[in-house]
């Protein structure tokens, strides 16, 4: 991707572990992009991240006039057998800075973390209609993982 | 999943003239490559003329050359030139859909074709282009590279 991107194109943000100040912003996005307001998980993850640095990360990219996206992810392990890995289970970008590489920071951020902590793998779980998260994410290379998700109601 | 040989002429055209956008190749070139017949693509290349795929030079060396947009198109977009990958309950129904047993039958092979539509609308002709190239060794592609060095 970024061999066909100009760079001016590419925002510059720096990406920083959440802050508490950051939360009602994140909330604020995700509730715009899902139509659902969740802030007690947003403190749950922040609180996460904070108690477990090495393993669980919330980071938000932030350009010379704010806050631009977000990711959050954590290393699990040994789930139904599966060596540990990073999973990714958020992400978000400001709808005006889309399309500048911010998400794409944001996933080469996470990855660099759940590098350092010494895990080779990295996951997610996304709703097969939401195209455009899938398509982002395979665009960075992610193919179908060797699990399959299953659910079913529990009053059936 | 097996797809129809005219899906596959059309994926592989797509793919072999948006690696290069610049270059133009005729039918025969990309015939040759992927051991295709050059009339049969050279019918499915109208029809991706026809979608606004690729676009077709005049006169004396002319060929063909992609005009899509390799980060926008989806596989999706380009096989359902060819051939329907239905939507969840949307297909064509089939003696014995109306019993239980055939409701069943249905959910099940729905869920498989739900996993195919997700797939194929998430790859888009750019994120194919970087697959391919990830991939280590290609005999066709080192033979046709040996030749071409030979010539
Ligand atoms: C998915 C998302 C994070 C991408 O962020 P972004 O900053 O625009 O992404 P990037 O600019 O780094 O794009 C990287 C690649 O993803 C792919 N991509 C991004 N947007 C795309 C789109 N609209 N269509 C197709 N591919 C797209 C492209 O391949 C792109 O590469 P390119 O820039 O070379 O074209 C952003 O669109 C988003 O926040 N969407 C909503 C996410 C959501 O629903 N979250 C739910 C809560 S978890």
């Amino acid at each position: 991707m970024a061999e066909l991107q100009t760079l001016s194109d590419t925002a510059q943000v720096v990406i920083d572990p959440v802050a508490e100040a950051d939360l009602a912003w994140i909330e604020a996005l995700d509730a715009q992009i899902t139509g659902r307001p969740k802030p007690d998980y947003w403190r749950r993850l922040f609180e996460g991240a904070r108690s477990e640095p090495g393993r669980s990360f919330f980071l938000v990219a932030r350009n010379g006039s704010g806050r631009v996206g977000f990711i959050a992810g954590e290393i699990r392990a040994w789930e139904f057998g599966s060596e540990p890995c990073g999973w990714i289970f958020a992400i978000g970008v400001d709808p005006d800075n889309r399309l500048r590489s911010v998400g794409t920071q944001l996933f080469d951020a996470v990855c660099d973390r759940f590098r350092q902590a010494g895990v080779t793998k990295v996951r997610t779980m996304i709703a097969r209609e939401a195209q455009l998260i899938l398509s982002f994410f395979r665009a960075h290379g992610m193919m179908a993982g060797p699990f399959v998700e299953l659910e079913k109601d529990l009053d059936e | 999943m097996k797809l129809q040989l005219a899906t596959r002429h059309a994926l592989f055209a797509i793919l072999e003239l948006a690696s290069e956008p610049e270059r133009q190749l005729s039918a025969a070139e990309i015939a040759e490559k992927y051991d295709l017949s050059t009339n049969h693509l050279a019918k499915v290349l109208r029809t991706l003329g026809r979608a606004g795929l690729v676009e077709a030079s005049r006169g004396v060396g002319g060929g063909y050359r992609f005009c899509g947009n390799a980060k926008r198109l989806n596989l999706l977009d380009i096989v359902q030139l060819f051939e329907p990958i239905w939507p969840i309950g949307q297909g064509m129904s089939e003696p014995g859909d109306r019993t239980r047993k055939g409701q069943a039958l249905r959910r099940v092979l729905g869920e498989i074709e739900e996993a195919t539509r997700a797939t194929l609308s998430s790859i888009t002709v750019d994120t194919m282009l970087k697959i391919a190239r990830r991939i280590p060794d290609a005999p066709a592609e080192d033979m046709i590279r040996r030749a071409a060095a030979l010539r």
